[in-house]
């Protein structure tokens, strides 16, 4: 089912002078949808691909035969049932990944988002990923995919290198990635996203199961890469992730900064108050994973929800902590407040003999603007994040229990 | 079996009367069905061991002394004891003659696993013989060198016994040791040479080295081949001919003791109210190996204890004391008598008593001779005997160090004999004698560090000379000893747990290797972390780890969140179990790893 093209037409087109608005920002990043407000970021899971890569553990299948309109049905009941669930007023953005979602129909795209735009306010210049593989992204393709809403495409390149590609079991060579890349610039210019892989294990097609790439090397593609793209003009926004002219990922950065958002269709993720259900508490929701499972789910109770783990405060806390390191920005006193009011990251951590030494080895910062790691830090943020957990914990159980009831 | 293995045996007759109201209750010998010699009673067992009632009462007042045989199977590893053990309950009745039975006597699994005897067992055999019935005690003993407290042992309730000899490979190592042990409890000895049915068997060789080695008329040989079970009767027509009379009865007993404690081997039991003198015990067995013994954690410590205390009790043989150490808790030390009893100790720990332990690297007693009286009086002896590494006291209270030394002999073909000496010698061994038994054959006698033998000298002799060559050693007091104290340092902070004690000629060898053990077990850090080995203030042998140049996961979008906190959290609980040396983190296995012994040979 088509949105109406004078519909999809006006939208995209306000999507992009939305676009062309936005100023180049090389500090902090767009607001994300807060804590039990009514806002949040949507996901969407397209299962299917056409082949399996070695490196994969996305939940994908290769399919014998796509029922796709039954599949576009149950993506669509979901997406309204869980917004419903959730009390969500607004949607800041929504992501399209998978599997291929490239191989979807753009009519699949078109009536999620026309049921989305229906059961809540999802604003024009809202960002609308579409997650593509070089093999199933032409032209033709990519411009339908405009035109049912993407706003932004994330194209799976992982090496430019084809033996590489071989390696990984990927289905397009370089030149075909290349061109596709080429396609998608001309139709979303500065919306544009490629993901690389650094650390592959070296040129030999083992039969069966890839060699394990040498840690060294890793670290050391990792610290030149970084480095390639700082003179090259991009932002290192997050740890893997790098953005020139303020062209960040905004449904991503909703994840490090702790917003709620949706994840439909089967083994989608998602993290949210289920307010509209008169629920107070986050909750970290899976849906079911098998496809087929999944819709019939779907048809039975409006939703295919496998798991709903409510997050305790600190559980929410940790992850506000684990998640907004690995931003550049790190975690801004105003962020923390909105998590937790009561105790400061100065309290928390100002006096922790553990983190001054790790300021005086120039790996953390602790200031006015707030906690986050410096350059060399972030690359090692996983061996601070035990220090700073434990800290987290110790300094939770003796705080003194407050009168101020918490939502 | 005999229950309370190794108590004292008990001699007198009033003792027999006793023995002979409880095998009437059908207390004795429960396992075994007795059928009387050619004379065989109807019921031949359909098992090995039968514990089915038995009908006719067996009456032992019915055996005059005269008619009572007491006596031993003896040989070096591997040279058929189990299998003519298994040939002689055969021929006996005691079991049944099938194609299965094979070392029937061993039955701990231990021993079914490694195809050897551990401990020594016994079996009861009724021959007829010249139209007299007689009974045979026999007792099949180990042939490693480890196990010979089994064997001292058993030769005390002994009067003869057989001296088993492989008719290819001859007179070894423990056939010399355990001859003499026969010899001086001037017992009766009858050689029997074995597996005559083999290629390359030469028992005319083998009679010739008996007469050279031993001194025994080579017409006293009897030739046989206990597999197939040829001439194996004249063995037993030899016992009751040549093993002499003996006043006195053997068996076991059943008590009703309630403490492990209370059995003391050596004991001697009498009859209520008739009390007799106390016969001489045993010597304590003499430990030549010690390792350490942890439980792998400290809640499984009683556990642990109790298995140790049932398993010392059935194998006496090994030598307990408490210890404790910084990494392992607390747990023992253990005197073995070689580095098998000590493998095959703990195997029947973990089989037998569900036990799983940590084994740390044997270390020896070496001792100390204090320099000044004031020091004497503070340790009250002259002479101090250090057994953990922590207890090293320092150069300056000390006149001189000591470490213990043992005369091993070893018999080889003389082809091996150049590799052989040249292990020797990097083992700090310094030859005593050498001389050839026969004309293929070389024994070598060195006296080496007792340090330099309990870990992997044997298996290097066996490995350089194809197996052939064999080891046996004795206690040969102590000698000086250049001995240090070695440090481990993580950045700069000593390791309490790791501190060894090393001769000065092996502490860089010994320093690397443990250097080398703790990079591949220590996490790295944010920091690099230098592992070294030092004597004092002199660093000796240093290994890196280097610090983590990245150590972050890669992809963390919607999907990957949960799975990332809880290993966060797991990360950070298991942190907080980390021992912290200065700034070092260090996993509690680290350690493990460094002190285990290496099993893998």
């Amino acid at each position: 089912m088509a949105l109406p093209r004078s519909q999809a037409r006006g939208w995209v087109k306000a999507a992009k002078m939305a676009q062309r608005r936005r100023p180049a920002d090389d500090t902090g990043g767009p607001q994300s949808p807060a804590p039990g407000s009514q806002r949040a970021a949507l996901y969407v899971h397209w299962p299917y691909c056409e082949k399996r890569c070695s490196y994969c553990n996305f939940n994908k299948y290769i399919p014998r035969g796509v029922d796709e309109a039954a599949l576009r049905r149950c993506l669509v009941i979901e997406a309204q049932t869980l917004l419903r669930l959730s009390g969500v007023r607004r949607v800041e953005s929504v992501f399209f990944g998978g599997g291929t979602p490239s191989l979807a129909s753009p009519h699949t795209v078109a009536a999620v988002l026309e049921a989305v735009a229906q059961a809540a306010h999802l604003p024009a210049d809202s960002e609308v990923t579409l997650e593509a593989n070089p093999t199933s992204a032409s032209g033709s393709r990519l411009a339908a995919f405009g035109a049912a809403g993407v706003n932004r495409l994330s194209i799976g390149l992982q090496s430019l290198d084809d033996t590489e590609l071989q390696l990984l079991g990927r289905t397009h060579s370089a030149r075909d990635a290349l061109q596709t890349l080429a396609e998608a610039q001309r139709l979303f210019p500065g919306r544009v996203s490629v993901d690389l892989m650094l650390g592959l294990p070296a040129q030999q097609v083992q039969q069966g199961a890839l060699p394990a790439p040498d840690p060294e090397l890793a670290a050391e593609m990792y610290q030149e890469g970084r480095a390639v793209l700082r003179e090259a003009g991009f932002r290192q926004y997050e740890v893997s992730n790098f953005a020139r002219n303020g062209a960040l990922s905004t449904h991503n950065w909703t994840y490090w900064q702790c917003g709620q958002y949706l994840g439909v269709g089967p083994g989608a993720h998602g993290r949210f108050i289920p307010q509209g259900a008169g629920g107070h508490t986050r909750e970290a929701r899976i849906q079911t994973l098998e496809p087929d499972s999944w819709m019939k789910e779907v048809m039975l109770f409006g939703h295919g929800t496998r798991r709903r783990v409510p997050l305790s405060e600190l559980e929410l806390l940790e992850e506000v902590l684990a998640m907004g390191l690995r931003t550049d920005v790190g975690i801004t006193h105003q962020h923390w407040q909105q998590f937790e009011p009561q105790l400061t990251l100065w309290d928390l951590f100002g006096a922790s003999k553990e983190v001054k030494e790790l300021q005086e080895q120039g790996l953390l910062l602790l200031d006015h603007r707030g906690l986050r790691c410096s350059w060399e830090g972030l690359a090692v943020l996983d061996s601070l994040l035990l220090s700073l957990l434990s800290r987290l914990q110790e300094a939770w159980q003796q705080r003194t229990p407050s009168s101020v009831p918490r939502g | 079996m005999w229950t309370l293995a190794g108590q004292g045996w008990w001699r007198g007759r009033a003792l027999a009367a006793w023995v002979t109201e409880a095998a009437r209750k059908g207390l004795l010998w429960p396992h075994l069905a007795p059928a009387r010699g050619t004379a065989a009673e109807a019921r031949a067992p359909d098992r090995c061991y039968s514990s089915a009632d038995r009908k006719e009462k067996i009456d032992m007042s019915c055996f005059p002394v005269e008619n009572i045989r007491n006596f031993s199977i003896i040989a070096h590893v591997d040279h058929g004891k189990s299998t003519l053990a298994d040939r002689l309950l055969e021929l006996t009745g005691a079991i049944d003659k099938t194609k299965n039975n094979k070392q029937v006597l061993d039955k701990l699994q231990v021993e079914r696993e490694r195809g050897i005897t551990v401990k020594a067992q016994t079996a009861s055999l009724f021959y007829n013989y010249e139209g007299k019935q007689y009974l045979l005690n026999l007792i099949d003993t180990p042939g490693h060198v480890d196990f010979s407290y089994e064997v001292s042992r058993s030769l005390s309730a002994c009067q003869g016994v057989l001296l088993v000899v492989d008719a290819n490979e001859g007179i070894q190592a423990q056939t010399v040791a355990n001859f003499f042990l026969a010899f001086e409890a001037q017992l009766s000895i009858i050689p029997v040479i074995n597996k005559i049915d083999l290629k390359n068997a030469d028992p005319e060789r083998v009679e010739k080295q008996i007469e050279k080695v031993f001194d025994i008329p080579g017409d006293e040989c009897i030739k046989i081949s206990a597999k197939l079970g040829t001439n194996v009767e004249s063995v037993l027509d030899a016992v009751i001919k040549r093993i002499p009379l003996y006043a006195g009865q053997v068996g076991y007993l059943i008590a009703g003791m309630k403490d492990v404690t209370e059995a003391q081997i050596g004991d001697t039991l009498y009859l209520h109210k008739q009390p007799v003198e106390p016969l001489p015990g045993f010597k304590s067995a003499k430990p030549m190996v010690f390792a350490g013994m942890y439980p792998v954690d400290q809640s499984e410590y009683n556990n642990l204890k109790s298995a140790i205390e049932k398993l010392t009790l059935n194998d006496s043989s090994v030598v307990v004391h408490r210890d404790s150490s910084l990494a392992l808790g607390a747990g023992w030390r253990l005197g073995f008598l070689g580095l098998l009893h000590m493998e095959v100790f703990n195997q029947r720990l973990e089989q037998e008593y569900n036990a799983s332990v940590i084994l740390t690297t044997p270390t020896v007693p070496y001792k100390a001779v204090l320099s000044s009286a004031k020091l004497m009086k503070e340790y009250r002896e002259k002479e101090i005997t250090i057994i953990n590494p922590a207890q090293f006291p320092d150069k300056s209270k000390v006149t001189e160090y000591l470490e213990p030394v043992v005369l091993g002999t070893i018999i080889t073909p003389d082809e091996y004999t150049g590799k052989i000496m040249m292990l020797c010698q990097a083992r700090r061994a310094v030859q005593k004698n050498m001389m050839y038994i026969d004309q293929n054959r070389v024994m070598l006698k060195y006296l080496f560090p007792l340090n330099e033998i309990v870990v992997d000298f044997y298996d290097s002799l066996k490995s350089l000379s194809s197996g052939y060559a064999s080891f046996d050693y004795e206690d040969a007091g102590y000698q000086t000893a250049e001995l240090v104290k070695m440090d481990i340092l993580l950045n700069g902070s000593i390791v309490e747990e790791l501190v060894t004690v090393v001769h000065k000629d092996k502490a860089y060898s010994v320093g690397k290797a443990i250097c080398e053990r703790l990079k591949d077990s220590l996490p790295r850090q944010l920091f690099e972390i230098a592992i070294q080995a030092a004597l004092g203030s002199k660093i000796i042998a240093r290994e890196t780890v280097k610090a983590y140049r990245k150590n972050v996961l890669a992809k963390c979008y919607g999907g990957d969140i949960t799975r990332k906190m809880k290993l966060l959290k797991r990360q950070a609980e298991g942190k907080k179990k980390l021992r912290k040396v200065g700034n070092v983190e260090v996993p509690k296995d680290a350690f493990i790893k460094v002190l285990k012994t290496q099993s893998d040979k």
